[in-house]
């Protein structure tokens, strides 16, 4: 009888956790079919204005010229940090040295520091290489991914090192090794990888917030946080705003939600 | 003779790709971390304003103490820090310890359903709950209608209760993410102890406090590390929190939601630039951050 009271107080307690976890969710979408008193109110009902608050954000605030521009960072984000730190993680793996190694735990103790830290110098380095107000400028400093290093590292210390033996028998070049057989046998691993790179990009704020300066260039994020901010804000319209941000995480994360929880807990022995 | 100076030929081209491999990364590692972090403590020993910069020495740091303002962040980011990371952490380590229960059905929904928060970006959901407790908006309104509440609660507009929103955001946001550490660690323990400790006549919380807590000691270690580095740095939720909620230049009611952050980039990009003082703020965080973690380490391996 009190193992039963025990597993009913459990189940309340984790549905309650469900629900306040689950419930911004629904009222997120709800809020973008309302109109902004509404939203403002806490209506927890479906409104008829979901096709007015697409178009008023998508005429009135570019909504596709800033969807693209938060697609066009994220993909190059993904792209370059994954060849860039997979190479590093296979290169500190595979051919450890002393000096390689000492390097490597150098770079660990980086992800110690704040980004406000970097972020007057990074600045300033931006403003020199003329990149203010540019894409380029948001994308190259999100590239080297310490942790992404570290993640690809401890995955690649599991590789079978006989399939890279018998390679280099075959003679084959230690380039021509990782890409055409290492880097396409890893696809769990790049997956896991490429989710945590679109994570950190697409939902980035502090420093496209710092590089970005015309309503052209904007993101996603930017554009939310801008929404919010003003005197009058259609919180309809917000709503709308922040689906459309949030669509494509929830997409990612519930088609691959495995390399989803290993991407963005990184490497964590399971 | 001749095969041993082959192998050298293969150790060295060996160490040669070693090289090429990680070339890309210290390159891009040396530009955009090492080198603003050696800038940024040459600047700030400096103090500048637009085109004049004149050397202070320590100055910038010492002027620090009197900061008023930097002291207001730092005291609220400690704030949220000895209250939300425990609570937060607590409750992960909780949810984690029931959902690796065997017996339990729909486990994976659960588990989901916990972890969703941890798939939105920061800005997004910090304006949702800001949107949520808004004056006469729906949490005021369902407190009132349960009856707990006779008056909505001014959420955003005082000082106290912005920063109990932020502390409520926060652990919506992070409690699933950090719970999927938990459940990795909990999976490793192996379900003979718990086993052993129910024959014996272990209750569920001697059984929580004497095997699980330890043994997930450094799990519970890194996790605390990383959300006091993450309490720190705060800077979307607040910054998002407080905007277009209180007029003027105050961060939340009355500076309430002032970090280091923030206050960093206020003194960047907001009043007159100082860029050198703004260095000298987050010398003192990484600082701070880093005598945490030192701490944190010490106390984790001395229970042992």
């Amino acid at each position: 009888m009190s193992r039963k009271l025990r597993y009913a107080f459990i189940y309340i307690f984790l549905t309650i956790g469900a629900i306040v976890s689950v419930f911004p969710f629904f009222w997120m979408i709800v809020g973008s079919t309302n109109t902004s008193v509404d939203v403002i109110k806490g209506k927890l009902t479906f409104g008829s204005q979901l096709t007015t608050n697409f178009k008023n954000l998508w005429d009135n605030y570019n909504l596709g010229g800033i969807l693209l521009n938060s697609i066009k960072i994220s993909i190059f984000v993904v792209v370059f940090s994954l060849i860039v730190s997979s190479m590093a993680g296979y290169g500190f793996e595979l051919y450890s040295s002393k000096a390689r190694n000492r390097i490597y735990s150098m770079i660990l103790v980086t992800l110690m520091i704040p980004f406000a830290a970097l972020m007057v110098p990074l600045f300033r380095l931006m403003n020199f290489l003329n990149l203010i107000d540019s894409h380029w400028g948001v994308i190259l400093p999100m590239i080297p991914s310490v942790f992404l290093v570290f993640f690809f590292r401890q995955n690649f210390s599991q590789y079978p090192k006989e399939i890279i033996m018998a390679a280099r028998v075959d003679g084959a070049n230690e380039l021509r090794i990782f890409f055409s057989i290492v880097l396409p046998s890893m696809r769990s691993t790049y997956a896991a990888g490429a989710i945590y790179a679109f994570m950190t990009s697409w939902n980035a704020y502090l420093w496209p917030l710092v590089i970005i300066q015309g309503e052209r260039n904007k993101t996603i994020v930017l554009m939310i946080s801008n929404l919010a901010s003003g005197y009058t804000p259609d919180f309809g319209v917000v709503m709308m705003a922040v689906v459309i941000a949030t669509l494509p995480m929830l997409i990612v994360f519930f088609s691959l939600q495995r390399y989803f929880v290993q991407g963005v807990l990184g490497s964590v022995k399971q | 003779m001749p095969r041993q100076r082959k192998k050298i030929g293969i150790e060295r081209s060996w160490n040669r790709w070693g090289w090429i491999f990680i070339s890309l990364i210290l390159i891009g590692i040396a530009v955009f971390i090492f080198y603003p972090i050696v800038y940024s403590l040459y600047l700030s020993t400096f103090s500048t304003r637009g085109f004049l910069k004149t050397f202070v020495g320590f100055g910038n740091y010492l002027r620090l103490l009197k900061d008023s303002y930097f002291m207001l962040a730092l005291k609220n980011v400690l704030t949220i820090l000895v209250v939300q990371v425990p609570i937060m952490l607590f409750l992960s380590l909780i949810f984690a310890t029931l959902l690796n229960d065997p017996k339990l059905k729909f486990k994976g929904v659960y588990r989901t359903a916990l972890f969703l928060p941890a798939v939105t970006s920061l800005v997004a959901y910090t304006i949702l709950f800001r949107m949520m407790f808004s004056n006469e908006g729906l949490i005021n309104n369902f407190l009132m209608t349960i009856g707990i509440v006779k008056e909505p609660i001014r959420w955003l507009l005082d000082p106290f209760w912005a920063k109990v929103t932020l502390i409520i955001a926060l652990t919506w946001r992070w409690t699933g993410y950090n719970m999927m550490f938990y459940l990795a660690g909990l999976q490793n323990i192996p379900s003979e102890i718990y086993e052993a400790a129910e024959i014996d006549g272990a209750t569920k919380t001697t059984q929580f406090f004497k095997i699980t807590v330890p043994l997930l000691r450094p799990i519970i270690l890194f996790t605390t590390i990383t959300s006091t580095i993450g309490t720190l740095q705060l800077f979307d939720e607040p910054m998002n929190l407080a905007a277009g909620v209180v007029t003027g230049s105050s961060v939340g009611p009355g500076n309430s939601l002032l970090t280091p952050s923030v206050y960093i980039y206020n003194v960047c990009f907001k009043y007159s630039p100082n860029f050198g003082y703004a260095s000298a703020i987050s010398y003192v965080i990484v600082m701070i951050a880093a005598v945490l973690a030192f701490i944190q380490f010490k106390v984790a391996g001395e229970q042992k």
